[in-house]
Order: structure tokens, then sequence, then C-alpha cells
């Protein structure tokens, strides 16, 4: 079972991403588990959400407190709470920021962990460049595919198509394409230094 | 049809399977995307003919129910938590009138203090009604469990609660296979009233009953609940046959063959319970588990039958009889009168509190020794309760409990755990 | 040749025989087809006035919609006295539920009949003050609001006389009830605001409101029967006496609704769309003292003890309505 966990803000569209990706994990036949942080937050409050993926049935209803996986939307919650909190070892971090780890200040978070799984991603950018909100929600799962290869892009622009549709599942697709072949340019830029 | 859905979403495309005629939305959170979602139907025309009527408060919904439904009409409605109890007089009217409505509870705490998550104080606060009351594992399950609850009210002429848990259920995404229309359809005649209000032939419902008349009146709903028993696992099987799927019955075991500790439970815990039990036997412990779906009414000899084989079980339930222990384990003691069986209460997960495995495997491991006290509160922090404890000791006014609690505990919204 | 019209007042008695009026002109209750809704047998007190009233509401209502016709009760006296089980006295498909839901079963009752295309069924729901303006005010609020196909036929005694004559939100100020004794320097019901709704019903702009009383049943008949014909939410209250919650005689019901009208306390009018159409005007205005003194309810504002302040404050009430409604006709004031 592979789980993710999700940190942003009420309004960044935190529960729909942990959505869209059980849908796109769904989609390529595989039992997915998705679920909000349960909490009465409004616009602006941190937002936590869930995802399991899993090839078979999903029964476990407990929060994910040792994620494989974390996608961090909003930045401004590193100084607020503890979103690395029971991260795997071998854990993903998928950060949504146009600034690097080390110009955050969190370039011991890579320490006895493996760095070319942390990644930094300006989605918020991507999203108001294609879609024209600061919602970046999209380009982060795609950033995600390219980032841990659990699911795959074409799976998330599926997700997207059934969330949404016209204009913004347009926007959205072109956002997470863009994302994911960002993302793929870091770690092949990784790889090769 | 498989989907990737909300449970709410998926609860309410079962519903508008049930061809309902009647309606009534109250919001209350968790329960609000069921009734959204079968709102949007009927405004599209999907779900048609059916009346959605918006009401004033959810004593509004229950009793617009209760006159749609003598008049003949299929009604239903849906609640949580504050709102079931603010409806209590006309849920206990609904059942006195023989009225088969159909009500989800999406299963959240009672306040004060005000909360919004998940337990089943709301639904068991309701034990006798005279609602049935079947309780959904997984939303596969709230789905099929919908679909049946009609069947069951109607054949019966009695209300019936479905309870799913609250956000856990009603707000998970996962994947939920949706009957195609001509299946439910199958199963599911249409509504042929036992009553109806119809000026062709006219007649009084809901007249006083003296002391002449009134215990046979209740008998009759006890009676009404004993027939359940046999036909819950009859809808079940038939079920089985048209949707090819097991759901519904009114208990379900889990490894429990040679199982010398048993964990019972209700709801969605029991896939956490199953994933810790199998954890466990794959050490070698001999533990299983028994589901009890149909809580209403209460099926005391397949709980019997079920528990015989064990040494000793724990009904961990998401539940407090304040002053009392616990409300489900009640019932599982009384079925297991005479059996000398140890069995111990676990109250877990009020107001939302997670049932993290690590939890059950030590709370399980303490069973098998039989080291648990009759009643445990699983995770309570003894330090909190003991502080407030002190201060009370200390200074007459100390405060609003609550609040001085929270104050106790700091700032919480840093933690998701 | 010279026409002379029937004049249907005579001096002292208000009444106008049947025999007077053509077939087609004659009061339901005159009809021998009239469907008798709440039949014989049922346990109202002597005189009562909610008995009389739903009497004719209901036979109206029956006679407008060819008998297709379902009702709603709230708990209260009607209730209690009409079916002591199993010898319903109701004629017509008939509900109780509970005290405070009585509108909203209707609303969902006329849910299922539009659902099943019944638009011949007219739907009405019936309760006493206490079940209308207290206990099932929000109800009443709610299915005003959303303009359900509901008629609502509150029967105003002004008291919760079914368990024992208490105050409700409808008891006039200064009554003696068994929760507003007539002791102490302030006596009987307080001066409030009272909650008046008819109006809080015009409020919510629904195509039609009336009052009337059970001293001109012809009237009654009239706004039961133009209600029956619209679609949506409306609402009649009607003035019952009720001759063992105010210590009046039994044969003062038809008396005091009368004079409840002719003093102004209980303006009698037709409102649609929130606003007033018609009034029924007073014929001979008389003071308040001659509808409070026939009641013991009223007692300790006369006697020994009297507080004329009282009196003096009640008949501010009813020259109020006076004014407000225009109940005098021209020139009389």
């Amino acid at each position: 079972m592979f789980q993710i966990r999700i940190h942003g803000r009420g309004g960044q569209g935190v529960v729909t991403a942990t959505e869209m990706l059980s849908v796109a994990a769904f989609e390529e036949g595989r039992h997915a588990q998705a679920f909000p942080s349960f909490g009465s937050e409004r616009t602006g409050a941190p937002v936590v959400a869930f995802c399991r993926i899993d090839d078979k049935d999903i029964r476990l209803r407990e929060p994910i407190m040792e994620p494989d996986a974390l996608i961090i939307q909003d930045p401004t919650l590193l100084h607020q709470i503890d979103v690395f909190a029971g991260l795997k070892p071998d854990g993903y971090v998928l950060l949504n920021t146009h600034h690097s780890f080390d110009a955050l200040g969190l370039g011991d978070l890579f320490k006895g962990r493996k760095a070319e799984r942390f990644c930094t991603l300006p989605a918020t950018q991507l999203a108001l460049k294609h879609i024209g909100r600061p919602i970046p929600n999209a380009p982060l799962l795609a950033g995600f595919a390219a980032l841990s290869n659990i699911i795959k892009l074409e799976s998330v622009v599926k997700a997207i198509n059934k969330k949404f549709s016209g204009k913004v599942a347009d926007g959205n697709v072109a956002a997470a394409t863009e994302a994911y072949n960002m993302v793929k340019e870091k770690m092949k830029e990784f790889a090769d230094a | 049809m498989l989907k990737q859905t909300e449970g709410s979403k998926a609860v309410a495309e079962a519903v508008a399977l049930c061809r309902p005629e009647v309606i009534c939305a109250y919001p209350i959170s968790p329960q609000t995307h069921i009734v959204e979602a079968l709102g949007e139907m009927v405004k599209a025309g999907e779900l048609t003919p059916c009346e959605f009527i918006n009401v004033e408060s959810e004593f509004a919904a229950m009793s617009v129910a209760i006159g749609s439904s003598a008049a003949g009409a299929r009604s239903y409605t849906a609640t949580a938590s504050q709102g079931l109890l603010f409806m209590v007089e006309a849920v206990y009217n609904a059942s006195g009138l023989g009225l088969p409505i159909v009500m989800t509870v999406a299963n959240r705490a009672i306040g004060a203090p005000i909360n919004i998550w998940n337990d089943h104080s709301d639904s068991l606060s309701q034990r006798d009604s005279g609602w049935m009351q079947l309780f959904a594992e997984t939303n596969q399950e709230a789905v099929d469990l919908h679909i049946q609850a009609f069947r069951l009210a109607e054949e019966l002429s009695m209300p019936v609660m479905v309870c799913m848990d609250g956000f856990i259920l009603t707000h998970a995404f996962e994947r939920v296979d949706i009957p195609s229309q001509e299946q439910v359809d199958a199963y599911l005649p249409p509504f042929d009233p036992r009553q109806v209000l119809d000026p062709k032939e006219p007649i009084s419902i809901g007249a006083m009953v003296g002391p002449e008349a009134f215990m046979e009146v209740k008998y009759l709903a006890h009676a009404k609940q004993m027939q359940a028993l046999e036909l819950i696992p009859q809808l079940a099987a038939e079920f089985k046959q048209t949707f090819g799927r097991d759901s519904g019955g009114l208990v379900r075991t889990y490894r429990a063959d040679d199982a010398e500790t048993m964990i019972v439970a209700m709801g969605s815990v029991l896939g956490t319970i199953k994933d810790v039990v199998d954890e466990m036997r794959a050490e070698g412990h001999k533990i299983g588990v028994l589901g009890i779906i149909s809580y209403r009414p209460f099926p005391l000899a397949q709980v019997r039958a079920a528990l015989l084989n064990c040494k000793r079980f724990v009904v961990l339930e998401k539940s407090l009889a304040v002053g009392m222990g616990g409300i489900v384990a009640t019932d599982v003691r009384m079925a297991v009168t005479g059996t000398g069986l140890r069995g111990f209460t676990a109250i877990a997960g009020l107001g939302g509190r997670s049932i993290p495995k690590a939890s059950l495997h030590k709370l399980f491991r303490q069973a098998e020794k039989e080291e648990l006290e009759p009643v445990t509160f699983v995770d309570l922090d003894w330090d909190a309760v003991n502080k407030q404890l002190e201060r009370e000791r200390q200074n007459r006014h100390s405060g609003p409990i609550a609040e001085n609690i929270l104050h106790d505990k700091g700032i919480v919204s840093a933690k998701f755990g | 040749m010279s026409f002379q019209p029937v004049k249907f007042y005579q001096t002292g008695t208000f009444t106008v025989g049947n025999r007077l009026l053509a077939p087609d002109e004659r009061s339901v209750q005159a009809s021998e087809m009239r469907s008798n809704s709440i039949n014989s047998g049922h346990r109202a007190c002597q005189g009562c006035g909610e008995a009389l009233g739903a009497r004719y509401a209901i036979d109206a209502a029956m006679a407008e919609s060819n008998g297709q016709l379902i009702a709603a009760n709230a708990t209260g006296c009607l209730e209690v006295f009409s079916t002591p089980y199993p010898e319903s006295s109701w004629q017509v498909p008939w509900i109780h539920s509970l005290f405070g839901n009585a509108p909203a079963v209707a609303t969902g009752i006329a849910a299922a009949m539009k659902v099943k295309g019944r638009h011949d069924v007219r739907v009405v729901a019936q309760g006493g003050d206490g079940g209308t303006t207290d206990i099932g005010f929000g109800c009443l609020s709610g299915m005003f609001e959303r303009n359900d196909d509901v008629l609502y036929i509150c029967y105003d005694n002004e008291a919760y006389m079914n368990t024992g004559v208490q105050r409700s939100s409808a008891t006039p100020p200064t009554a003696r009830t068994a929760t507003t004794m007539p002791v102490g320097p302030e006596p009987g019901n307080v001066f409030g605001q009272g909650k008046n709704v008819p109006e809080i019903a015009m409020a919510h702009n629904i195509p039609y409101v009336a009052t009337a009383t059970v001293a001109d049943l012809r009237d009654l008949e009239y706004k039961v029967r133009k209600a029956v014909n619209i679609r949506g939410a409306r609402y009649i209250h009607l003035f019952v006496p009720c001759p063992l919650g105010w210590g009046s005689a039994s044969h003062d019901t038809i008396r005091l609704a009368r004079l409840a009208k002719e003093t102004g306390m209980f303006p009698v009018f037709e409102a649609e769309h929130g606003e007033v159409t018609s009034v029924l005007k007073i014929r001979r205005q008389v003071p308040i003292e001659e509808y409070l003194k026939p009641q013991k309810r009223f007692a300790h504002l006369f006697g020994k003890h009297a507080h004329p302040e009282l009196v003096a404050r009640l008949q501010a009430i009813a020259d109020r309505h006076i004014r407000k409604y225009g109940l005098l006709e021209e020139g009389d004031n």
C-alpha cells in the first residue's frame, strides 16, 4: 500500500487533489481511498487530505500518519505545522514553490533520506499561467506522477477531465503536462549531476 | 457500474435508483452531500417523479416524510447528530405510526461540546425508537443497505435508518459498484402501502390509544422487529442473487473459526480491525472479528452463536452510555448470558478521535491476556482528565470543562494523526 | 316593479334563516348533501366553538373539493375529542402525528399528491392556537414560506385548553389561565405584544389569509370555499370560544364570538398576497366590557377589586384594531 498525504490551505483544492489522485489510480485498475482530514476549516486554514493506493481492497480507516509521500501545496505551512511528521525514510516530498529547498532553508531535510525523491515545483505559477487561478493541485499531481511513477500522467489527465470540463479542464491538463515535464527534466538533471 | 466516487454521492445514486417520491432535506454535516446530490438530480429532471423539499428543520424533515409516507409516497430523508436529536419526537412518531420511511444517518457525535466528527452516539440514542438500524462497513455496503432498507421497511411497514460513519465513509472517495436501474427495479417493487390516506377510502391514522390497546400496539412494533430478524438475512440472500454481492445481513464474522479472542464492532472501524487481525494472525494470535450490521433488531442468537466458541471478547464501540459504559456491549453481554465468557468494553473514537492500528494492537494484546479493565477508554488522555479533576477539587469556580481541557492541550490544529 | 332586496340583518339576532334563501345560496351545513366530515358522537364539551368551527370548515372544504380532501391534525382538543379510538368521528382521510408538526405533515401529503398526479386532492391542516402560534409555528412558517399547497386552519380559543387552560401566545392580556393566575399586582396574562399570526402569515405574502369567527358561519364557509380553490399556502384563523377555558356559558359561544368581532377585539378580514382585501365591518360597536363580563377569565377586572385601568388598556387594543383595519362603517365614528 502506498500512502500520500497532501497539505495545503482551504481553497487550494487539497481535498479535490486527493480525490483526483484516487480517480487516477482507479483508472489504472487499482484500489484507492481518498479522504479529507474532516475539519470545518474555512478558506485559508491549513487542510490535510489523504490518499491510499493499493492493488487490493483497502480496509484501513486510520488517518495517514506515516506517509510514503507528501505533497505540500503551500510552503508557508512549513512554518506553521510539522508537515513532515511521520514521513517514511524513503518517502517522496513534492513542494509547491518556485524556490529551491536550500533557499527555503530546508537543505537539512534530505539528511539520511533519498535526495532524489525530493522535488520542488512552481505549481502556483503553472496554474496561473494555464488556468488563470492559483489552484496548484493538478500540476502538483502530475509532478507527483513524474517524481514517483506511482501513477501515470495520462491517468492524472483522465482524472482532471472527470472532475472538470471545458476550458478549466484544458487549462489544468496543460498545467499538469508542463509540470510533469518539468519534474522529469529536474530528475534527469539530478541523475546526470 | 464500478466507480471511484464519494460515499455520499454513491448513496445519493443508490437512493435515486430506489425511486423515492418525496425527499426532505435539511443541511447538517456530514450528510449534506447526499441530499445535495439528490436535489440536483430532481432539479435536473433525472429523478422523476419526485418532490424534493427544502424544509426548515430536521423536525420538519421527518414530519414531511410522515405526511408523504402516510399518503403513499416512498419517502426519504437524511440527517446526523443534533439533527437526529432535533427530530426525535417525529422519529418515534414515524415508527409508532408504522410508516416505512428510510433515513440515512451520517453518524456524528452529539454535543456539547459541539463536534462535527464521527461516532455512533446519534443513532444509538435512538436505540429504542422503533426504527431498524443497519450499519455499513464500507461505502459499497452503504449503497447496498439503502436498497435493502427500502425493501425491509416496506415489507414490514416500519422505518429503517441506514447508518454510515460521518466523514470516514460519507466523504471518502473509494471504489463502489453502483447497480443498474434494472437490477434495483427487479429487487425493489413499487411501494404498496399497508395504510394510506386516500379520499376514496377515508381512514383515521394516529388516533389516541388508551391503556386498553397501547401495549398491544407497542408489542406489534417489537414483533415486526422480530420478523425483521428473519427477513434481513433473506433480503441479503436475495440481494446476492440479484446483485452478486454479499452485503447486509445481521452479523458477519471474519477469521473467527478457531479464534480465542473475538473483537465485536459496528461500522467502518471493522476495516481497520480486520487489518490488525490479519497482522496478529500472521504472528500466530488466535483472534477474529464479529461485525454487527443490524443493531436494531439486535441479533441476540447470531451474536451468541458467533461468540460461543471463543474464550473472551472485546466490544469496541464508538459510543458511551454515560454513567454505565458501553451501549453495544450491554446488548452483546445479554447475548452471551450464561456462557461464562469474559467480555470487555472498549470505548474508542468518540467525537472523531482516530482509531489507529497501533492502539488496536495494544488493546487486543491486552485483551488476550485478560489484562483489560471491564471498560477501557482507548487513547484517553488521562493527564488532561486528571488535571481538570484536580482543578475542580481545588477551585469551586473552575469554569467550563471543554474550554479548560482545550487550553491544557494547547494548539491542536498542527496535528493530523 | 320595485325590487325588495332581502335584508339579512335582523335586529338583535344577526341570523339568517336558510329558508329565506334560494337553494344555491344556502349554506353547506343547510344542505342535505353535507359530508358530515366530523360525525356526531365526538366528545367535545357543550358549546365547543372549535367543534362547531371545524364542522363548518371541513364540510365546506369537502363540498368545494368534491370530497377529495385529506386532513392533518395537530395534537389538541380537536384531535382528542374526535378520535377516541376506534370511534373516529372523521369521515375524511385524517392523520394526527404530533403537536408541533401539522403544517409539515400536510406539506408531505401535498407533495405525495403532487408526485402521484392527484391534483384534484386538496390538503387541509388544522390545529389549535397552541399548536399553531407556539409549538407548530416553525413548521407553519416553513410551509408558508415555501408556498406549499396546504390550507391551514387555526382554531383559536386563546389558550391550551386540552392540557387544562394554560396560556398560549394567543391568550389576551389580563386573561386568567392556569399559568397566568389573577393574583398579585398584575393579575392575569401580561400585556405583551402578542403574536398576531394572521399578520405574520400575511408577511409571508402567501396567496390567501383570512380570519373568521363562529358567529358568522356563512362568512367562514365562504372563506373556506374560496381558500380551497387557491393553490399555494393559505391560512384561516378562526375565532372559537371555549366555554370551559373561558368560564362562559355554553349557550354564549356564538354571542361571545360575535362580541369579539363587534368590540374590535378580533378583527375579521381577508388578505391576498399580503394585502388586506376586505374587512367585515362592525355593525354596532359595543364597549369591551360587554365582551369581557360574561367570561370568568376576566372576572378579576370587575367587582370589588376592579381594574378599570386594565379594562381601558384592553379597550385601547380594540380601538387600535378598529383604526388599523377600518372596522367601522363610514360615518359611524
